[in-house]
């Protein structure tokens, strides 16, 4: 039963930037991931763990959850495939440990989202969990998965979100990693597009070649200007560049604070469309500089007064 | 009587003018007049001041029971020369009472932690104490207690007549007939010779012990011809392979690199870090990282480092060799790399342990440091930092340079882990004060940073530059939560150790461990 640890209230909005993943069979390891600063840690039961030590990693998983004080990062768990004999498991343990959510891996239809989560509210009912305490999210890992992004999205009230994992889905489509990330940008793009469809957030695959600092930032770069709330990390070294890149810049937020302030300002005097720094400005434009603001301060950029 | 950090120092060594610690800078000011060796004239021509042996040579200086000889630590853990020397003044001369005062003992010198536990070494002064040595020490073998002297605290004592060497037998990577020596143009080379310098200087006797005889004069020397009353040469002074080890890599640890990230942006936030500025690190895995991330800092800065000091790895030879260092100032050599870039490279350039770090001299590097970035074994809530004694209250390490570059440097960072294994690296008291708290200003741990309250102005570059930061007390309970509280150690009323700060006054104490019983 969940009892020390108190957590916060799992929030399908917050801020995801990075899912660092972690062998949940590990207790050095997971004993205090939260030093380094990430957003999301995602505790694996899936594939870093064999298939001998399922039992071992729920173990060790739910001690975690039951006496490490994670704090403000999030702990999702990665549970074991809805195809093998271990998720039921494995979701009981998350829901019994108290976890924020659940990564549903190899999720390619609406059905199999539907599936959890009815497992997931069982759980909370005999582990006395408020039902729709527990998040999920889901993890595109096939062709399929992506064609069927929209309808996973929207299938559950507690989705999160969704995933795209690169190496199944480079398999199931016969190629290989490209320093452009040409081989897997159509299914981030349908991906995005469905996230957004759906109102839930869109996160990128992990960089597996860890020491390829430079192919590293490069895939950064393009999932920023893609649109994506976030990447999955395998190492804390990465956490930083994420970090930055997707932080307004200080002009960006220095714009943003003009656009609000005169907009509200142009309101009052009953003007709609009107001209800032010599570019026109209307109601999409004053979202988006909220939307800025806000992302600044949740990334902690923001020393304004708005 | 109480001293200044707050330990017990038994009054009966507080005889000789020997005085409880006072604070950090007590001392300054204070008028000294220096000690000198007692040397013989020579003004006959002659061919040379080679001895066919140790022992010939040992005679010829005149040594005697209860004498206080010297060693150097310049060849680290592959050091042939202390041990035998002492064999042959123990076991073929059968000379007893001897007091041994090295700049440091580790590994290398099994053979005297027998000679102490048999009752003939009776005392120990040096600025590290590891391996076996320490453990007989702790265990209250030596028949007075040892001193431990920080780098700085020892040329100091010297000066001071505290410390009078009757012999100096200095290891040399070459040497020629007469004495002038170095640590370079041999066949096991040491690179700097900085410990060795001092002692030449201020022992009454100096005998170079060398395996390479170069011609005549081998210059330029670190250990000049003038302070050398015998040569010898032996087959080997020492092990290559533990003399100058491979360079360390930087640590791949994400922990590690997380703290020296920390550190560098610490560095970056304050006002010192401008074109120029000094800069020492330890040789432990986050401190080399530190240096790292200087780098990028540099960079967006356009600034270089004016100069780096103390012990030196090749991580740093490297940055130079790359146009980020001005100057390389070198007390000691850690790896074959850097042994090396100081033979081969101009402005990389040896100096004395008494120019870098004596409290006694007219004004040592430390005092112009600007970072100094330090490892620890403990830190407590009053910022003082332990390196000499383990979790099991044994001497086991070195306050080495630890006080003197943390007295003077401008912005002392300490980069440790919150715990080790299950041990508190942060605690209420630490077992032994090697460092006051009052010259240590920043703690960075993987949990959080700490800021000594006393610097105010640090606080304030952090908390503009967005640099979170926490109180030392909020480390050490954090701490105790996740490892639990340690059981104090229980100890003997003897002591065993005398830990001087480096102006000479009596920081702390360490006493026989007493073995653990559940009671």
């Amino acid at each position: 039963m969940a009892g020390k640890i108190h957590r916060p209230r799992p929030n399908k909005d917050r801020l995801r930037r990075t899912m660092m993943f972690m062998n949940a069979q590990r207790p050095g390891l997971i004993k205090d991931a939260y030093i380094y600063g990430c957003d999301s840690i995602m505790l694996d039961l899936e594939d870093a763990v064999a298939v001998n030590q399922k039992d071992a990693a729920r173990f060790s998983l739910y001690h975690a959850l039951t006496t490490v004080d994670y704090g403000d990062t999030e702990v999702i768990v990665r549970i074991n495939g809805t195809d093998t004999e271990y998720w039921r498991e494995d979701v009981r343990v998350c829901v019994a440990g108290g976890a924020d959510g659940i990564r549903i891996p190899k999720c390619e239809s609406a059905e199999q989202v539907k599936e959890v989560e009815a497992a997931v509210e069982e759980a909370e009912r005999e582990f006395g969990v408020e039902v729709g305490w527990t998040l999920l999210m889901a993890a595109l890992e096939s062709p399929l998965g992506i064609m069927n992004a929209y309808e996973i999205c929207t299938a559950s009230d507690r989705m999160l979100g969704c995933a795209i994992s690169g190496g199944d889905f480079r398999t199931s489509m016969r190629v290989q990693i490209e320093p452009d990330g040409i081989e897997i940008n159509t299914a981030r793009s349908m991906m995005l597009l469905a996230a957004r469809a759906a109102g839930v957030q869109c996160l990128d695959t992990m960089y597996p070649n860890l020491d390829d600092e430079e192919g590293f930032r490069r895939e950064v770069d393009l999932i920023v200007r893609m649109g994506f709330d976030g990447k999955s990390l395998i190492n804390p070294k990465q956490i930083a560049y994420v970090h930055e890149r997707l932080a307004p810049t200080p002009k960006q937020i220095a714009h943003s604070e003009k656009i609000v302030r005169s907009c509200r300002e142009q309101a009052d005097a009953g003007v709609g469309v009107y001209v800032v720094d010599g570019k026109m400005v209307d109601p999409p434009f004053f979202r988006e500089a909220e939307r800025i603001i806000e992302l600044a301060k949740k990334c902690g950029v923001y020393h304004g007064d708005l | 009587m109480i001293n200044a950090v707050g330990r017990d120092i038994p009054d009966y060594l507080l005889v000789d003018g020997k005085e409880v610690y006072q604070g950090r800078f007590a001392k300054d000011g204070q008028v000294m007049k220096r000690d000198a060796p007692t040397c013989v004239m020579n003004e006959k021509p002659v061919a040379d001041k080679l001895c066919a042996s140790i022992r010939e040579a040992c005679e010829k200086c005149g040594a005697h029971d209860g004498m206080t000889i010297s060693f150097h630590h310049a060849f680290r853990n592959g050091d042939y020369t202390a041990s035998m020397v002492c064999k042959v003044l123990v076991e073929e001369m059968g000379i007893k009472d001897l007091r041994v005062a090295a700049t440091s003992l580790g590994d290398a010198h099994n053979l005297l932690a027998d000679y102490i536990e048999q009752g003939i070494i009776v005392q120990v002064q040096a600025s590290g104490v590891r391996g076996r040595i320490g453990d007989a020490i702790s265990h209250g073998k030596l028949k007075e207690p040892a001193i431990i002297r920080s780098h700085g605290g020892r040329p100091r004592a010297m000066m001071a007549g505290e410390l009078h060497i009757d012999i100096a037998f200095l290891a040399a990577a070459s040497s020629d007939k007469v004495g002038n020596a170095s640590g370079n143009g041999g066949k096991n080379n040491c690179g700097s010779m900085g410990y060795a310098m001092p002692d030449s200087r201020y022992a009454d006797k100096v005998v170079v012990i060398t395996d390479t005889l170069a011609p005549f004069p081998n210059v330029p020397a670190s250990i000049k011809c003038e302070d050398v009353d015998c040569v010898v040469v032996v087959d080997e002074i020492g092990d290559p392979k533990r003399i100058g080890t491979k360079e360390a890599r930087v640590t791949q640890d994400p922990r590690d690199l997380m703290m020296a990230e920390r550190a560098a942006d610490i560095i970056a936030a304050t006002p010192w870090f401008v074109d120029g500025f000094s800069y020492q690190t330890g040789a432990g895995g986050p401190s080399l990282a530190v240096t790292r991330f200087l780098e990028e800092r540099m960079d967006a800065k356009e600034i270089k480092m004016g100069v780096a000091f103390g012990g030196i790895t090749g991580n740093m030879c490297d940055l130079q060799d790359r146009g980020y260092v001005r100057k390389i100032v070198d007390t000691q050599d850690f790896d074959t790399k850097a042994i090396a870039h100081l033979h081969d490279c101009p402005d990389h350039v040896e100096m004395t342990v008494s120019d870098y770090a004596n409290p006694a001299s007219k004004g040592a590097y430390v005092n112009y440091l600007d970072y100094m970035i330090l490892a620890a074994l403990e830190v407590d809530t009053k910022f003082n930092v332990n390196v000499i004694t383990g979790s099991d209250g044994v001497v086991r390490g070195a306050p080495g340079g630890h006080p003197d570059t943390a007295a003077g440097s401008k912005c002392c960072i300490i980069v440790t882990p919150l715990v080790r294994g299950r041990m508190p690296t942060i605690c209420k008291d630490v077992t032994t004060v090697t460092t006051p708290g009052e010259c240590i200003d920043v703690v960075v741990t993987d949990y959080g940073t700490a800021v000594n309250p006393a610097r105010r102005d640090i606080i304030d570059c952090l908390d503009a530059a967005g640099i979170p930061h926490v109180s030392i007390e909020y480390l050490q309970e954090k701490a105790y939560s996740i490892v639990g509280e340690p059981d104090p150690l229980k100890w003997e009323d003897k002591v065993v150790a005398i830990v001087e700060a480096r102006d000479g006054t009596i920081l702390d104490v360490i006493r026989q461990i007493k073995p653990y019983t559940f009671d």
